[in-house]
């Protein structure tokens, strides 16, 4: 089976260590923050401006002022600091952020990724996604290992304009754990019941598969 | 005004000297900390053909997303457009350009703009259309591309205090875009929710030294929130 958006965000918060601080991007990367392993501290940061960031708030503490990278109300926790955009991506750019967590259309072997624009379709901009991928050395891209049509999203190539060259290292997709290194995929882990043929095939980079891989177990 | 009172009479006031072409800057992130009368200013002033530098582009009716009602913008510089289907129409249409820069260049080009450093090398965008024509760098064997500085005829943001004097403190996450905006025009424009007297200010709290700032104006905000999201409490 297929990894659900939940045990997505669960296998990617296991790699969440204790003192880190944390960018989690739109989607699948924000529900990561549910699954925080106990007696680990993570500290999150938006990228508008806030480091430590809580919950979602109640309705009686919404503040237009406060919001995240997403632009929905949020809250603070105690012992947040807040500053500008240009501090805030000092942080990422400088590499003091320790994880970035991002979805993505493609990802290849040289560790290259599109996530920002479909040509023809309607460009909305990358927002912090460029800025966040070249800063970080420790990013998880999320997201599914093939299209509905069954099309590969681990490439030999990027096909869409790339929001960071050469810059991922590790891929956690709906049915695999992946590396990435010495310009190719490295299988580590499946999705609990996915064959490992399944993944090869839905795999079109190269990709490295050892003797044994473990099934992620939940 | 005279001496350090930065403080104007009234919006149209605030806006003085704004022409048809010119370059404005805008503070805020989404609808969170954008000066909102100030934009309105520019509505009813009909100034056209201008060239707005924010990280957004507000939304249908609110925000800067009123300015493109009358066509008033030409281009647009942000990191992410995505909320406004006027916008999308315009862009379409071929009347208004937009160039998509990266949001912590963005934040970068306006804080060297106001800093006096004309450009600056940075691994965002390396590789990626971003980087497309620009100079790139080897340093310590990564890339780097060049990226020039911004600098605007007007600058507008907004702030929680301000005093006569121009300095400004920001309220939470409202702060985002606002600081680096306000180094960076040749004319810095600042509403404020509330005018306080000098002293009243931490000087130590300030985020934006009065210095930056040429005219102050207290307005009243709607504050309209673009996503809002609650949990049971």
């Amino acid at each position: 089976m297929a990894l659900s958006r939940e045990q997505l965000a669960q296998r990617v918060a296991r790699e969440l260590e204790d003192g880190y601080y944390v960018n989690l991007g739109i989607g699948i990367p924000t529900l990561v923050a549910n699954y925080i392993p106990e007696g680990v501290e993570v500290m999150l940061q938006s990228e508008n401006g806030l480091l430590g960031m809580g919950p979602f708030p109640t309705e009686e503490q919404v503040d237009a002022d406060m919001v995240n990278a997403g632009k929905q109300t949020v809250t603070a926790i105690k012992g947040a600091s807040i500053f500008s955009s240009a501090e805030s991506f000092a942080m990422i750019r400088g590499g003091h952020v320790d994880l970035t967590v991002l979805g993505a259309f493609e990802v290849d072997v040289e560790g290259s990724i599109a996530s920002y624009m479909i040509p023809g379709k309607l460009i909305k901009g990358m927002g912090g996604a460029m800025d966040l991928v070249a800063g970080a050395d420790n990013i998880i891209v999320t997201m599914t290992h093939a299209s509905k049509h069954g099309e590969s999203k681990l490439l030999p190539r990027c096909t869409l304009p790339l929001t960071g060259f050469g810059c991922i290292r590790k891929v956690v997709t709906d049915l695999a754990y992946i590396e990435i290194a010495d310009g190719r995929f490295w299988l580590r882990e499946r999705a609990p019941g996915v064959s490992v043929d399944e993944i090869v095939r839905l795999t079109a980079g190269e990709m490295v598969v050892p003797e044994v891989v473990p099934e992620m177990v939940f | 005004m005279a001496g350090f009172d930065k403080v104007v009479a009234n919006y149209a006031e605030a806006m003085v000297g704004l022409e048809d072409g010119m370059t404005v800057l805008a503070g805020g992130f989404g609808l969170c900390g954008i000066p909102e009368n100030l934009i309105n200013e520019i509505r009813r002033k009909g100034t056209r053909d201008l060239t707005v530098v924010s990280n957004n582009c507000g939304v249908d009716g609110f925000g800067l997303g009123v300015l493109l009602e009358d066509r008033q913008i030409r281009k647009m510089v942000s990191s992410y457009v995505g909320e406004n289907k006027l916008f999308e129409e315009q862009l379409l249409a071929g009347i208004l350009e937009v160039e998509l820069t990266p949001q912590g260049t963005l934040a970068e080009k306006m804080r060297a703009g106001g800093a006096g450093i004309p450009a600056f090398f940075t691994a965002t965008g390396y590789g990626t259309p971003v980087g497309e024509g620009k100079e790139s760098r080897v340093f310590n064997g990564r890339h780097y591309i060049m990226e020039e500085a911004i600098v605007g005829d007007f600058a507008i943001v907004k702030a929680w205090k301000g005093d006569r004097f121009g300095n400004l403190i920001y309220r939470h996450a409202a702060q985002n875009f606002n600081p680096m905006v306000a180094t960076a025009g040749k004319i810095t424009v600042a509403e404020v929710e509330e005018i306080v007297e000098p002293g009243e200010l931490e000087p130590s709290q300030v985020h934006t030294p009065g210095i930056y700032i040429d005219r102050l104006i207290q307005g009243h905000f709607e504050k309209r929130i673009e996503k809002r999201t609650v949990r049971e409490g």
